[in-house]
């Protein structure tokens, strides 16, 4: 019988809610076990989280590690390594799939450190080899190639995958996981990281990552004044607005919440329009998995061309005017 | 102020300007990179900064290392020019084709056979694998604490240093006692310009190179045969899409684009 058994993802939360992420993740767990048949659980840490196991168990869990204590409020990478170290030792996990995150990404190399397992980063998709092997996909080179990683001699198998990239399961009420209690053997003074402070923004508007239109400057749009057009569009589309880097770099969009690609977000809308953006691979791995595509770029050689299912060839400052009439009068 | 010693750990990586020249070998599934120039990372550069604005703040050494083939050596005299007082590199025909557990593993043991540090800093992934993992990996193998995403780093009382963890949309602000390992985003300082004095510095300081053997590295934890991970296949991503190009006036293609739109259901139709 094989030792190790199982498939674990971390259910990040933060000041009490679920991160989006982790649902993702039972969704791809969820997926391995089925064709496995083996088990899905989740770990989840923090302080008074208990309630979210239940969601946990609505998404697809079939068992919550529960590790609940004030020392667990807030991130940190030494007691949140402490804890993970201990549930793969007693349960003995053949995966371990955490969303790439800023705490995956902190947290997730540190316990493969620990365990001493290999761990693929930032991962696009999942797989199980004919020869039962866990693979992921790892994107290199801002996108432009993907490595098959896989990690056949030590256990877990690890990766982090990249979040608004997987589909969470549809949630079903009432489904129950159970809830295995991890206790948290550790006092403050055995900690070397101490919080002293955090802050976080409360967020107002729809996520970008799941507008059903996104509508999407780039450089080409040339200033604060035109990127208004850009919102006005995206205004009768009932949209929401991206980015590329380089108008979050001049500040006429967010950085955080609007630029899309390698660095920033992955969309998935119906409708996607890129205007005034050349279509660097840094931007296009992040809208790969919009069902349409439409670029506007004056330029008939820009990349986006190709990457598009529809182009218009012209000035930004009169196809969007002609473009939001059009869309006025058909709706 | 006790002085402080830190070590800047800096990866070579191609040189973006040439990245579409990075080509596939069908047949071995690996990257071609030959004639590809080499260039520190941009992150890089910013972990070098902060090292070097905390002598400045309160005296000791910056050292750079980096783990890399025979030509990483124009990184780390790039180091020097910018300000570091010594520079490493492992370099061994037995550390090739690592990942970054058995990067981590080795840089760790070049990091202890320069006495440890009180502080080691990376960037926080790099420009061409941007895993972001061989900080956090070396913190383990060196038994230190660590903080990645840090945008913010500041030195309190005689042995710690407060460090803002950014995340989405917000942050955590942790303090942590030396040694530590850190690694910062591009937000959290402006590298500085080489200078005049940096050229004269590079004719006085000698970059050290080290084997496996000499930093007395387990050779069953280094290169291809000491990482857990294996690339098992490697693919160029196709991103084409039909690109049917409409043209005409702008009014005309923009309804005729509406129309195009209603006709795939990705607009209601009026
Ligand atoms: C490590 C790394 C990570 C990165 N991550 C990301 C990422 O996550 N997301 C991202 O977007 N970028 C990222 N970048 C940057 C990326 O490489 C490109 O530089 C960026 O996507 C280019 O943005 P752009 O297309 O808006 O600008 P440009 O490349 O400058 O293109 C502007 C386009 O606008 C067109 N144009 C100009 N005027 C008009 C007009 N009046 N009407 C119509 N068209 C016009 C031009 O023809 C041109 O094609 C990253 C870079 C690095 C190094
Ligand atoms: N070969 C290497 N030599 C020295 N430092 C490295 C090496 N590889 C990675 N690093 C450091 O680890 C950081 C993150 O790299 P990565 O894990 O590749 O994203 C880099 O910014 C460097 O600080």
């Amino acid at each position: 019988m094989k030792e190790h058994k199982g498939i674990l993802v971390f259910a990040e939360q933060r000041a009490g809610k679920l991160s989006s992420v982790g649902l993702e993740l039972l969704g791809i767990g969820r997926k391995i076990a089925d064709k496995q048949q083996e088990e899905l659980a989740a770990v989840l840490i923090g302080h008074k989280v208990g309630p979210l196991a239940d969601e946990l168990g609505e998404y697809g869990a079939d068992k919550v590690y529960l590790a609940d204590n004030p020392l667990l409020d807030v991130y940190r990478s030494d007691a949140y390594t402490i804890l993970m170290q201990e549930v793969i030792q007693q349960y003995k996990p053949n995966i371990l799939i955490m969303g790439a995150t800023c705490i995956g990404a902190d947290l997730a190399p540190r316990v493969a450190a620990k365990v001493n397992t290999g761990l693929s980063a930032h991962c696009v998709g999942f797989d199980i080899d004919d020869q039962g092997r866990f693979v992921g996909q790892v994107p290199g080179f801002g996108g432009a190639v993907m490595a098959s990683v896989i990690c056949p001699n030590h256990y877990p198998q690890m990766a982090t995958a990249r979040p608004g990239f997987f589909e969470k399961l549809e949630r079903q009420k009432g489904r129950k996981a159970e809830v295995v209690k991890v206790d948290v053997k550790f006092k403050e003074e055995d900690l070397k990281i101490k919080v002293v402070g955090t802050f976080v923004e409360e967020l107002k508007s729809r996520p970008l990552e799941d507008a059903d239109i996104v509508v999407a400057g780039g450089y080409g749009v040339g200033g604060k004044e035109n990127w208004k057009l850009v919102e006005e569009l995206a205004g009768v589309l009932g949209a929401g607005v991206g980015a590329t880097r380089p108008p979050c770099d001049e500040g006429w969009a967010d950085l955080e919440r609007q630029m899309i690609g390698q660095s920033g977000k992955t969309v998935r809308p119906t409708l996607y329009i890129g205007v005034g953006i050349s279509g660097a691979m840094h931007h296009l791995v992040g809208i790969k998995n919009s069902k349409v595509v439409v670029a506007i770029n004056k330029d008939p050689n820009a990349p986006i061309f190709q990457a598009a299912d529809y182009g218009i060839v012209g000035d930004l400052c009169q196809i969007i005017p002609r473009l939001i009439e059009a869309m006025r009068v058909s709706s | 102020m006790k002085p402080i010693n830190s070590v800047v750990c800096i990866k070579p990586v191609p040189d973006q300007r040439f990245w579409d020249k990075v080509s596939l070998d069908k047949k071995t599934k690996t990257l071609r990179r030959t004639g590809i120039p080499i260039a520190l990372g941009p992150l890089d550069k910013n972990a070098l900064e902060e090292a070097l604005r905390i002598r400045e703040a309160s005296g000791g050494k910056v050292t750079a290392i980096s783990m890399g083939p025979p030509g990483t050596e124009e990184i780390l005299e790039w180091a020097i020019v910018l300000g570091a007082d010594e520079a490493v590199l492992l370099t061994d025909r037995a550390f090739a084709g690592a990942d970054t557990w058995a990067t981590a593993y080795a840089l760790a043991w070049g990091i202890k056979k320069l006495g440890g540090a009180d502080v080691v800093f990376f960037g926080n992934e790099s420009l061409d694998g941007s895993t972001g993992q061989v900080g956090p990996q070396v913190a383990e193998f060196l038994d230190m604490p660590h903080v990645t995403h840090v945008n913010k780093l500041d030195l309190v009382g005689e042995d710690a240093l407060r460090a803002r963890f950014h995340i989405e949309h917000g942050f955590i602000d942790v303090e942590v006692k030396r040694p530590v390992v850190i690694a910062v985003e591009k937000t959290i300082n402006e590298p500085r310009c080489p200078t005049l004095w940096g050229t004269i510095w590079l004719r006085e300081r000698k970059i050290i190179r080290w084997s496996a053997d000499d930093v007395g590295a387990d050779k069953a934890k280094i290169g291809l045969p000491g990482s857990p991970t294996q690339v098992s296949d490697v693919i160029t991503i196709e991103l084409k899409r039909k690109s049917e190009i409409l043209s005409g006036e702008p009014s005309d293609v923009a309804r005729l684009l509406v129309q195009k739109l209603q006709a795939d259901s990705v607009l209601p139709k009026g």
